[in-house]
């Protein structure tokens, strides 16, 4: 009993200790002290402050663009990638596959070090010009994302019952009908896979980002400054506007209530695996539960909506 | 002759873009590291990084950061996963999300958090980096250490684990002997999220330690920086090769460990 009482306090104090500065800096985003730990009365000000600043408006819209354009692209060519090279000979596939771990397992700065390096070559010894621009960026991107979707779509082509794929031939589909509608259907779970951790890649990156990017996307001048870059080079000149604490709030919500669908979704994707019954007051009771939980959800929404539209 | 369409040819452009911006960037790195700023082969860059005392110092310093920071993730992070993958706490998986949550928040922010929580209590990069960098990088890595242990936990063979308890172990034997053993492999994929990114981790000490600690990230970003390419170059193809040499242990580790089980049977 004791023992269990421990090791559940202690699960809860790490637990606490990882949310201790994201929770800091939300309490803090309703007031507008000049640092953490400084309250000065309470106050929604910083929400609307957020969205009145350009800069940080303009970093999160880059990242925002920057994580679905590159997203889209390195699935596309992961996918395809994917299935090709599992119908290339072994040896092939060896080889594709060795070097498609290389950008997993290697270091970040290396990569993106590497990169710079080549399109500086590119661009003095055959454009005559720095290239460095949203192309470059983009590219670093996509070369940080695709490795991970050929490894999440290929499991699912493994798993793929080979028959169906000539099935579909033998009942008069060309070889490229047969992909669409055979292939890409049950490899669908896999390509949305990792479309999601692309995204998630691109959003969490400083590195590639810091070094590969070039003239501002949305502002058009400058560096393209995305969320990530912004931030640090605020902490670089010591001036970290205050609305930065505003942006993680949302940020912080944005993420709880992903997390929360999630696994919502996939609670329900058990539960009809296990194809229990349920009595009538258990249904019932499942859907109280749901509903709470989608009004509370609902409610973090309209709170965020509401608080930056009056102080807007 | 006519084109047919094979399911291999999908593999062409993604084939060309890993040559593209995968092999061909590594070239460059290869031929920047053993020329000098004229195009002309040398050791420059070899020598001066194993002879120059402040580098080695920041290999060192990497090293001592890396294994101190897997130590601490895996000391913090293995009871977690243990108690986790076994107990009713977790029934719906809802607290290992949470452990992995913050992961999805943007990064820098989540360091810039730390500094500021840092610095609220008196533990600010200024004054003391070392502590500073060392919380910012646990506080970094413990998800990715909570996840591959969660996942080895939760395969653990349970039969064996009763067996042990009925062939009289108690309960420290059962943990030493049985579960142990049978949770080398998280532990190992563990390390390996941990070891080889702290060495390599560039905004965690940057922001942290205000720029006092350099770690090898930190070095060749300076390198760069400094316009200091050649030296940068090496630097990066030693990580590089680092990076390689840790892949070939763990894949060896994780071969033998398979063979083992199959001759089991």
């Amino acid at each position: 009993m004791v023992k269990k009482v421990l090791a559940k306090s202690y699960v809860y104090l790490m637990l606490f200790l990882m949310y201790v500065p994201i929770l800091v800096l939300v309490v803090f985003s309703f007031t507008d002290g000049e640092s953490v730990g400084i309250w000065n009365g309470f106050t929604f000000d910083l929400y609307g402050r957020l969205f009145r600043n350009e800069e940080i408006m303009i970093a999160v819209g880059n990242t925002v663009i920057i994580a679905l354009i590159s997203s889209v692209c390195s699935t596309i060519i992961g996918t395809l990638g994917a299935i090709g090279v599992y119908y290339s000979k072994r040896r092939t596939r060896a080889i594709i596959e060795n070097i498609n771990q290389i950008p997993v397992v290697n270091a970040e700065i290396v990569l993106a070090l590497s990169l710079t390096f080549m399109f500086v070559f590119i661009g003095t010894y055959i454009f005559h010009e720095n290239i460095f621009s949203f192309w470059t960026l983009l590219f670093g991107h996509m070369i940080l994302e695709v490795p991970f979707v050929y490894l999440n779509v290929k499991p699912k082509l493994q798993q793929m019952d080979p028959a169906l794929y000539e099935a579909a031939l033998d009942l008069g589909c060309s070889p490229r009908q047969a992909l669409y509608k055979v292939t890409i259907p049950q490899i669908a779970p896999g390509v949305l896979s990792g479309f999601m951790l692309s995204i998630t890649l691109s959003l969490d990156d400083f590195i590639v980002t810091a070094f590969t990017s070039g003239p501002g996307l949305l502002s058009g001048a400058g560096k393209i400054e995305t969320i990530s870059t912004f931030i640090q080079s605020s902490i670089k000149k010591k001036i970290v506007p205050i609305e930065v604490r505003a942006l993680t709030t949302i940020i912080v919500a944005l993420v709880l209530i992903a997390t929360v669908l999630l696994v919502m979704y996939q609670n329900h994707l058990k539960f009809k695996a296990s194809a229990r019954i349920l009595t009538q007051k258990q249904i019932v009771a499942r859907r109280i539960k749901n509903s709470v939980i989608y009004g509370i959800l609902a409610a973090i929404v309209i709170f965020f909506v509401v608080i930056i539209c009056i102080n807007l | 002759m006519k084109f047919r369409f094979q399911r291999k040819y999908l593999a062409i452009p993604f084939f060309l873009f890993l040559i593209l911006f995968v092999i061909l960037p590594i070239l460059f790195i290869i031929f920047y590291a053993f020329t000098d700023s004229n195009g002309f082969f040398t050791f420059d860059a070899v020598v001066d990084f194993f002879t120059s005392p402040n580098k080695l110092n920041v290999l060192e310093l990497s090293l001592m950061f890396s294994i101190l920071n897997t130590v601490i993730c895996l000391l913090i992070g293995y009871p977690i996963a243990y108690i986790l993958s076994n107990a009713k706490l977790n029934s719906n998986g809802v607290i290992v999300m949470l452990f992995v949550m913050p992961m999805w928040i943007n990064f820098v922010l989540r360091t810039w958090a730390t500094r500021d929580v840092l610095s609220w209590i008196g533990l600010d990069g200024g004054s003391h980096p070392y502590e500073a960098t060392m919380i910012g990088l646990v506080y970094n890595y413990l998800p990715f250490v909570i996840l591959p242990l969660y996942n080895v936990m939760l395969k653990l063979d349970k039969s064996q684990i009763e067996a042990a308890m009925d062939l009289g172990c108690n309960r420290v034997q059962v943990f030493v002997k049985s579960i142990i053993p049978q949770s080398i492999p998280g532990v190992v994929s563990a390390a390996m999220m941990v070891f080889m990114p702290t060495m390599s981790s560039y905004v965690i000490s940057d922001v942290l330690s205000e720029g006092q600690i350099v770690l090898f990230g930190n070095l060749i970003y300076l390198n760069f920086a400094s316009s200091q390419w050649n030296y940068g170059s090496f630097i990066s193809l030693f990580m590089l090769a680092l990076v390689g040499i840790s892949m070939l242990i763990t894949r060896n580790f994780t071969e033998k460990d398979a063979s083992k089980e199959s001759s089991r049977w």
